[in-house]
């Protein structure tokens, strides 16, 4: 046993002085960052630092553009989480259908964007929702509906942004719940069609209640990640217009990065914080309940 | 029957035509010549291909620099992790030692803590440590991942205690038996997360984008978005450069997705 | 494995190879492209010294040189906007430069003193910038105006004619997101923006609230149209067909009008200096933008990297540079060279350039530039009223200077 554990040292220290020193410091020295004034002038002298305890959480909550960027995330995690969601159910069914044939491959299709770079793609996406040249407006034309400034349009830039993101992470969980599907025992389906069920019944009776726990893992964690949305406002619209597109990451990272705020700007990371802790500590309560 | 067929394979084609739409444009229009992707009446399909964008990208724009520290960068961090995680996940799982359940339970918190919360103090840290605008500036802070630990845990977690204990018996000392009887045992896991620690390197942008100022040093995804930022016109130059970005991953994917894909699987199972 | 610590290795010896001293310069944008064709004659005088250039587009620029201060990792020299070096020289990046040999009085006194912070010089200036009034001469003519209106008043007068007699859909662009042309028309009305030590901001003086009165009275009274940059599909194209007929733009732009304007425009536009307050003034104030050449403190080939801003500065190598990107001369003496003495729409520049002033020379101008045109953009939509809108950006601009205060406090404390 004393050799296990003398090996067992051995064998984290690597892992786990990498993950303390980089990991784990970094997040409690932004705390501690968040509750001074750290900033350009401070780079320049390090005597030029205060110690503001609260300050800069209440100049956080009582800039406007904060709770834009806050709002703007918390639109893009609750809208695009669900249809990010709902769209992999769908994949999943029509995957996992009993008359699908080629299923590896339309595994692999849908899962291919999940895997493509963000910023290569949202690029892409840039492109695709041009006003003028852009693809979709072109379709939008040949078919004679009225055309849209997708990424211009205060009104329509988020949820552009809401539909690249559903089309980039569909494959995902689409994955999870093929698997969820394939552990529904295939007598609940049999009894149920002996019982005079059909597809729709089924679905309702069986499927769903059975990939309950899944559904809700899955939407939960899809939007706690959606909170951190950050490279595609970067790259496909830089926050605007009119900060409509801009995240709290975003902000986070023209605070700190662009104008050296960094004890504002930590501020904002541990908002952040908060907001993903208690969401995650719902959906463990959730789930608690479930069982 | 036949009508469902028909109908579920017409929405699976036509799933596969968005999901792939965007990709197969990006592809097209790269071999477009410059302009050609906002003509009227549409082009598609480029009427001549050309391999214009791509001289442009690598001889002028010198995009085979980035090619070159995405990839040094995604191979060392993926070596370094695989070992570092490979060893403490199975420590958390096959070692008996005071404090085990405990220590990896405080580990896990660290997977509800955004990544953005110690940028700024990392970045502050990596300033003193002369690693700003460095290749290991990149790697350090990812040479192990909690969600790395936990996979390799919990695929360990499935190893007959039995046949460690035979290795023991038998005189091996304890780093023999990690290298000699574990990881062998270990190899479809570490194929998983030696695929996805490295695609996740390769598709990184925030800390790449924070740590790295030269542009002889950015990897793709930064070297394409100061690149889209500067020539914002040029479409299907862009283009070009956003395949250079993932044929990489996108490849590696289809050649290895047996593995990825089962990865997923087994991180989505609670432990 | 050993391979790729090899080429690690490799990758970052491979600079040490030359025997020279080697001097890296960042160049910006357009010129930095330009400046590897400058290096070869200086490498020729001073074959000791090495000049790399790394070329940094404009975009990023900024972040980039701040990151690479944070992050010791600056070049030796570099050009830089000469609104940056209040901040350069408020994080103590960039070294004072009094012992260049330099002839200060070729220099437009204007650009020279934005490189001058607290007394002490730190920048050399490289090429200049100043908006001026770029208009329709065929059209302005037509209401009585084939030289451009001189004063405020004549401004008004003429863009109403415009208006009355439907010669043009506006009179002028005015952007709403770009600070410039507000700052401009601020500075002509006499503004400073900030309060004597830039502690706080000024925005309620009576002469900015004048300037930004008539700014909005301009939309208003549909003389400019309430669009921001990103809104104007194609600024040649509807200068051209007359959706508005003046513009406040700067040098690069005369190129781009030769170039893009549809054809049949040669002669029917011109420049002209920013229009006086009143008759008091000869014309209006510019502000005195460019770019200057720096030396970062962490260097370790100062005086090679000077050497090479000497250089630079040298009247021949203006004439030069500008005959390469056309960028206007720092230096008087540039001005004299028949490309530019002979181009019509530069003796705008040149007059406009004896009278410009430097924006405030505070860290923190950027953000409260940004602010300064949101503000301006929310009077001009009606989401604020002019008095609301001004006292809102003294506020946040007063919270903006805050720690600049307490700085300031703690200096003279000690």
């Amino acid at each position: 046993m004393k050799s296990e554990a003398r090996a067992a040292a051995f064998f984290l220290t690597p892992a786990m002085v990498v993950l303390i020193v980089f990991f784990f410091v970094p997040v409690i020295a932004g705390f501690a960052l968040s509750v001074t004034d750290f900033d350009l002038y401070s780079i320049g002298d390090i005597h030029n630092l205060r110690f503001v305890a609260l300050r800069n959480y209440a100049a956080v909550v009582q800039n406007d553009v904060f709770w834009t960027a806050f709002f703007n995330t918390l639109y893009f995690s609750i809208v695009g989480g669900p249809l990010t969601v709902a769209a992999s159910l769908a994949a999943a069914l029509l995957v996992n259908a009993k008359v699908a044939r080629w299923k590896a491959i339309f595994r692999t299709i849908y899962f291919a964007p999940v895997v493509t770079t963000l910023v290569a793609v949202a690029i892409v996406f840039r492109f695709l929702y041009h006003p003028r040249f852009g693809v979709f407006n072109r379709m939008l034309d040949a078919a004679g509906l009225p055309q849209v400034d997708w990424l211009g349009d205060p009104r329509f830039a988020m949820p552009a942004i809401v539909l690249f993101a559903v089309w980039k992470n569909f494959g995902y969980n689409m994955i999870i719940f093929i698997a969820g599907l394939q552990s529904i025992p295939e007598e609940l389906y049999e009894a149920a069609r002996i019982d005079g069920a059909g597809e729709w019944r089924q679905f309702r009776h069986i499927t769903l209640p059975m990939l309950g726990p899944t559904f809700l893992f899955v939407g939960v964690v899809t939007a706690i990640g959606y909170l951190q949305l950050f490279a595609e406002p970067y790259v496909m619209t830089r926050g605007g217009p009119v900060n409509k597109t801009l995240s709290a990451v975003m902000l986070m990272y023209q605070q700190g990065f662009k104008w050296w705020r960094m004890g504002y700007a930590a501020a904002i990371a541990f908002l952040l914080f908060l907001v993903i802790g208690a969401a995650t500590m719902l959906q463990m309560r959730l789930q608690e309940r479930r069982r | 029957m036949k009508r469902d067929s028909i109908i579920v394979h017409t929405l699976l084609i036509l799933g596969s035509v968005l999901a792939l739409f965007p990709l197969f444009w990006m592809v097209s229009a790269s071999f477009m010549t410059r302009g050609e992707s906002t003509t009227f009446p549409p082009h598609l399909i480029p009427h001549i291909p050309t391999l214009d964008q791509y001289r442009e990208l690598f001889i002028r724009l010198k995009i085979g620099r980035a090619f070159f520290s995405s990839t040094v960068i995604s191979v060392v961090t993926t070596l370094f992790s695989l070992l570092f995680n490979s060893m403490a996940g199975y420590a958390f799982a096959k070692l008996r030692f005071g404090g085990r359940e405990r220590m990896f339970g405080l580990l896990l918190t660290a997977l509800i803590i955004p990544a953005q919360v110690g940028m700024l103090p990392l970045f502050l840290m990596m300033k003193s440590l002369h690693l700003v605008n460095t290749y290991w500036g990149v790697i350090i802070p990812s040479l192990a991942s909690v969600f790395g630990i936990f996979l390799i845990r919990q695929f360990m977690l499935s190893i007959p205690q039995e046949l460690l204990e035979a290795a023991r018996i038998d005189g091996a000392g304890e780093l023999r038996i990690y290298w000699s009887v574990v990881m062998p045992l270990a190899r479809p896991i570490l194929a998983t997360l030696a695929i996805f620690t490295f695609m996740t390197t390769w598709n990184d942008f925030m800390w790449p984008l924070i740590i790295l100022s030269s542009d002889a040093r950015y990897t793709l995804p930064v070297s394409i978005a100061s690149l889209s930022a500067e020539h914002a016109v040029d479409v299907e130059l862009m283009m070009a450069g956003s395949v250079v970005t993932v044929l990489p991953v996108l490849l590696l994917f289809l050649f290895l997705q047996r593995y990825y894909i089962a990865g997923l699987m087994v991180g989505s199972v609670k432990g | 494995m050993r391979w790729l610590l090899v080429c690690l290795l490799l990758s970052s010896c491979a600079e040490r190879r030359d025997a020279r001293e080697t001097v890296e310069f960042w160049g910006l944008g357009r010129e930095g492209e330009v400046l590897t064709e400058l290096i070869p004659e200086f490498e020729r005088r001073n074959p000791t010294i090495h000049v790399i250039v790394q070329q940094i587009p404009f975009i990023a620029a900024h972040e980039k040189l701040l990151t690479a201060h944070v992050g010791n990792a600056t070049p030796d020299a570099a050009q830089m906007g000469n609104t940056w070096i209040p901040e350069m020289v408020a994080l103590h990046a960039v070294d004072e430069l009094s012992a260049l040999h330099i002839d200060k009085s070729d220099y437009f006194p204007g650009i020279w003193d934005t490189n001058v912070v607290e007394g002490k010089l730190y920048g050399i200036p490289w090429y200049v910038d100043t908006r001026v009034l770029f208009y329709r001469k065929d059209i302005l003519a037509s209401v009585g105006y084939p030289n451009a209106p001189r004063t405020w008043a004549e401004w008004l007068d003429c863009m109403s004619k415009l208006q009355r007699e439907k010669k043009s859909r506006f009179g002028i662009l005015l952007p709403t997101n770009e600070p410039e042309q507000l700052v401009s028309l601020a500075m002509t009305a006499g503004a400073h923006f900030l309060n004597a030590d830039g502690t706080r901001g000024a925005f309620r003086d009576p002469h900015f609230v004048d300037a930004f009165n008539f700014y909005n009275d301009l939309f208003r009274r549909g003389y400019a149209p309430k669009v921001s940059n990103i809104q104007v599909a194609n600024l040649y194209q509807q200068f051209a067909q007359a959706d508005f007929v003046m513009c406040i733009t700067g040098p690069w732009q005369v190129g781009e009008f030769k170039h893009r304007l549809p054809p049949g425009m040669e002669g029917k536009w011109g420049t002209a200096p920013l229009p006086a307050r009143d008759a008091s003034q000869p014309i209006g104030v510019g502000m005195a933008g460019g770019s200057s050449l720096v030396v970062f403190k962490t260097s370790k080939h100062k005086e090679a990297a000077r050497k090479f801003i000497e250089f630079l500065s040298e009247t021949e190598q203006q004439v030069r540079f500008s005959e390469l990107t056309g960028d206007l001369p720092a230096r008087r003496s540039a001005w004299k060279v028949p490309a530019l003495a002979s181009d019509p729409y530069l003796p705008a520049f040149l007059e406009q350039l004896e009278r410009v002033q430097p924006l405030p020379q505070v860290p923190e101008w950027e953000e409260i530039a940004t602010a300064l045109y949101q503000h301006g953009e929310a009077a001009v939509k009606g989401t604020m009223t002019a008095s609301q809108a001004l006292a809102d950006l003294d506020q946040q601009t007063d919270r903006l200077l805050e720690k600049r205060r307490w700085v300031l406090a703690q200096r003279r404390k000690s």
